[in-house]
């Protein structure tokens, strides 16, 4: 079952997420004839309601919705006073007296997305809120591990990096245990959340014992933003023992896919000649997730006009 | 519910269809595209038997038309086919197969899919079987069977590569298959 609404991706199960990938592939096919656009969605109205900087899921997004010819607000709300509470709800009543379909919603609070929905009747697809989900990010990684391996179910896939902060974390590791693969999740303890074992994850603070084994690294960013304390000493440590180099490289096995959701911090958690190398999958990602977000779109947005009548 | 064609009558159905596709286009010089998802098995099928006569091998492929529907908003979202081309379409003449010819709303969708995948010389209809009840000016150019039915019949046409049968059955609105 997906919808009515995309907001984590524990509301997913693993046929839902079978369709959302299968109707991926369609719109792959789209991206590369000459003309990169379909009628789809034509009338529909989406906004884009970010309160939190992004560049690629802002792009994808919009791209997404230009290809299936929706019209496109973007809403930025960086330098507003908007942040939270009455003025976040009256944005929403706004947006829902203007009568749009679907708003992609970014935040810098958990559950803003799940709030907007309680606001408004339009359909809300989150695209990241505080350190809660991200669960395009998710499916789009599962289509580019799908695409590479054929498969996602008993891969042997390492989450490595700064959980604690990572909405993306959250979504990959529920993602890809929903798909039936082995997640074990690295990192300094200081960037682990407590309750990991609750997320059917296995934990690990030796990268170096976990490399030779795995399908995928996926590797997480530092986000110094949301580090309000020291989680860790220095960067050049932080890179010496939870980095992804070109010794590690070396260990990692041939057929192993690198990801990284970006904005990379070239040199922290991955440096810059692995970030090029030929198994990493970081620009595959980011052309998938247009794929990815057209299925999406198109699987949220059709049918309202018979659930109305 | 009826049967309306057996497996003899679509066999010797679709080789007709084939010699009146070489004598329309005075030889082979077209590009058959079947519409998914019965449309491409039909086409498939066509260039073989016009290979078995001419000797020659049509280039044919599938188109799928389900993001140019006229029903996603009423119906919601469809599963989604490939569309494979056997080239570029620009300048060559386009024959659109399909089973079923009824409403026309299915041509409409696959002549904007195909005008958006290039520019045909010219674009033919061949479908197996044209019920009647149209809603849209669509003509097809070449016809297996004319039907004519009631607008709540449904015209189910099976195929061995899907259904392990060939056959096209004809039963009337209060029956579903």
């Amino acid at each position: 079952m997906i919808g009515p609404d995309l907001l984590d991706m524990a509301d997913l199960d693993a046929e839902a997420i079978t369709t959302i990938l299968d109707t991926a592939e369609g719109f792959k096919d789209v991206a590369l004839r000459p003309i990169k656009k379909v009628p789809t969605l034509r009338g529909r109205t989406v906004c884009n309601l970010f309160f939190e900087d992004s560049t690629r899921t802002r792009i994808s997004f919009e791209i997404a919705e230009k290809r299936l010819s929706a019209d496109v607000i973007n809403f930025s709300a960086k330098g507003s006073s908007v942040a939270k509470g009455e003025s976040f709800k009256d944005t929403a009543l706004t947006l829902q007296a203007m009568g749009v379909d679907a708003i992609v919603i970014r935040h810098a609070a958990s559950g803003a997305a799940q709030q907007l929905t309680r606001w408004v009747d339009a359909r809300v697809l989150n695209a990241g809120d505080g350190t809660h989900q991200h669960p395009t990010q998710a499916l789009l990684d599962l289509y580019t591990i799908r695409e590479r391996f054929g498969r996602v179910e008993g891969l042997e896939v390492a989450v490595v990096g700064d959980v604690v902060h990572s909405r993306v974390a959250r979504s990959v590791c529920q993602g890809l245990v929903t798909m039936g693969a082995h997640v074990t999740v690295v990192g300094p303890p200081t960037l682990l959340p407590p309750a990991l074992e609750t997320w059917g994850v296995r934990v690990s603070h030796d990268l170096d014992a976990v490399l030779p084994g795995l399908d995928v690294c996926y590797l997480l960013r530092v986000q110094r933003e949301r580090m309000h304390a020291q989680f860790f000493p220095t960067s050049r440590e932080y890179a010496r023992i939870w980095g992804l180099d070109a010794d590690r490289l070396a260990v990692l096995p041939e057929h192993a896919a690198i990801l990284h959701p970006g904005p990379m911090n070239r040199g922290v958690e991955i440096t810059a000649d692995v970030a090029d190398a030929p198994n990493a999958l970081i620009t595959e990602q980011v052309s998938n997730g247009i794929a990815v977000r057209m299925s999406v779109l198109y699987l949220l947005l059709g049918g309202e006009e018979g659930a109305e009548a | 519910m009826s049967v309306v064609l057996t497996a003899d009558d679509v066999r010797r159905v679709l080789r007709r269809m084939a010699h009146e596709l070489l004598e329309r286009n005075r030889g082979t010089d077209f590009v058959l595209l079947g519409i998914r998802t019965r449309g491409v098995p039909i086409a498939e099928r066509l260039a073989a038997i016009i290979a078995e006569i001419e000797g020659v091998e049509v280039p044919h492929g599938s188109l799928d038309v389900t993001l140019y529907r006229d029903d996603y908003a009423r119906t919601g979202p469809r599963p989604l086919g490939r569309t494979e081309l056997p080239g570029s379409v620009d300048g060559e003449t386009v024959v659109l197969v399909d089973d079923v010819l009824f409403t026309g709303r299915t041509i409409r969708a696959a002549l904007d899919a195909l005008t958006d995948a290039g520019r045909p010389r010219a674009v033919q209809l061949a479908v197996l079987v044209d019920r009647g009840h149209r809603e849209l000016p669509v003509r097809a150019d070449v016809v297996g069977k004319n039907l004519p039915t009631a607008p709540g019949d449904q015209v189910r046409v099976r195929l061995v590569e899907d259904d392990g049968v060939d056959e096209v059955v004809l039963s009337d609105g209060e029956v579903t298959a």
